[in-house]
């Protein structure tokens, strides 16, 4: 495993890209839906439904990719994600009016067992080990 | 879609789900016990897929809404295939532990279909 130091898909951390797949999908079909039924109810939280979606896209291509860009990438989309839910998680408490309706941050991700909050600091604690500087 | 077979589908899900994460964690490649579970729950899902589409025509209709219900189903199918392949590029013990998330993702689906066919929460 010589050639795999830069990589992250390696060992548990594809773990780590499945689940991050299957929120992929699960944020973003769940977004695409609501945004055909029911947009005009909740307009903000459906938009960042989407937004998230796209997102976890993201993230779970740079964990997969190699190089340094990607690295960076990945840093910026799990950042903003645990910004994302734990923004929008405080919002759901403190204005249901506005995001209430159902989307993977509301109430800290409670509709998705909370892996929404788990899974980013796992994520940065996961590109932390497998920074490109070090050589594992 | 029918009760009792969306508990058989559920108690697939979460039994094949947590044996692959076991031995997945006990450092196991992918077998043919883990993927063989893996299938089987495809072969339910398939069959689900079915059960979808003659339900509503034969006096069983859901009471929420069919398009979110599809969403949840379609993706469910494709996650099976996308694991087991995933299983073969890579035979490492993680890749059992993937099938393993795979088939508990599925068991959560399968549960949010039951709600959304049987009784509409939102």
């Amino acid at each position: 495993m010589s050639n795999t130091a830069s990589t992250r898909a390696v060992g548990v951390g594809r773990v780590l890209i499945v689940v991050y797949a299957i929120l992929a999908l699960a944020a973003t079909a769940r977004s695409v839906y609501q945004i055909i039924r029911s947009f005009d109810e909740a307009p903000v939280a459906y938009t960042l439904s989407a937004l998230a979606g796209v997102v976890y896209i993201l993230a779970t291509i740079a964990l997969i990719k190699r190089g340094d860009a990607w690295y960076r990438v990945a840093w910026a989309t799990i950042v903003f994600e645990f910004v994302g839910v734990l923004a929008v998680g405080t919002l759901s408490v403190a204005v249901p009016a506005l995001f209430a309706h159902a989307s993977v941050w509301s109430y800290y991700g409670m509709g998705y067992v909370f892996i929404p909050l788990v899974l980013p600091v796992l994520g940065m604690l996961w590109l932390y080990r497998r920074r490109p500087s070090r050589a594992v | 879609m029918i009760a009792w077979f969306q508990y058989v589908e559920i108690a697939v899900a979460v039994g094949a789900g947590l044996f692959a994460l076991v031995l997945g964690f006990a450092g196991r490649k992918p077998s043919d016990y883990t993927l063989g579970a893996t299938a089987l729950l495809e072969v339910l899902l398939v069959v689900q897929v079915v059960i979808s589409i003659v339900a509503p025509l034969a006096g069983n209709p859901p009471t929420g809404d069919l398009l979110e219900f599809w969403i949840y189903l379609v993706s469910a199918v494709l996650l099976p295939p996308a694991a087991v392949i995933w299983a073969l590029v890579d035979r490492g013990r993680w890749s059992t532990a993937v099938l393993g998330v795979a088939c508990l993702a599925i068991a959560v689906m399968v549960y949010r279909m039951g709600q959304i066919w049987f009784v509409q929460v939102a």
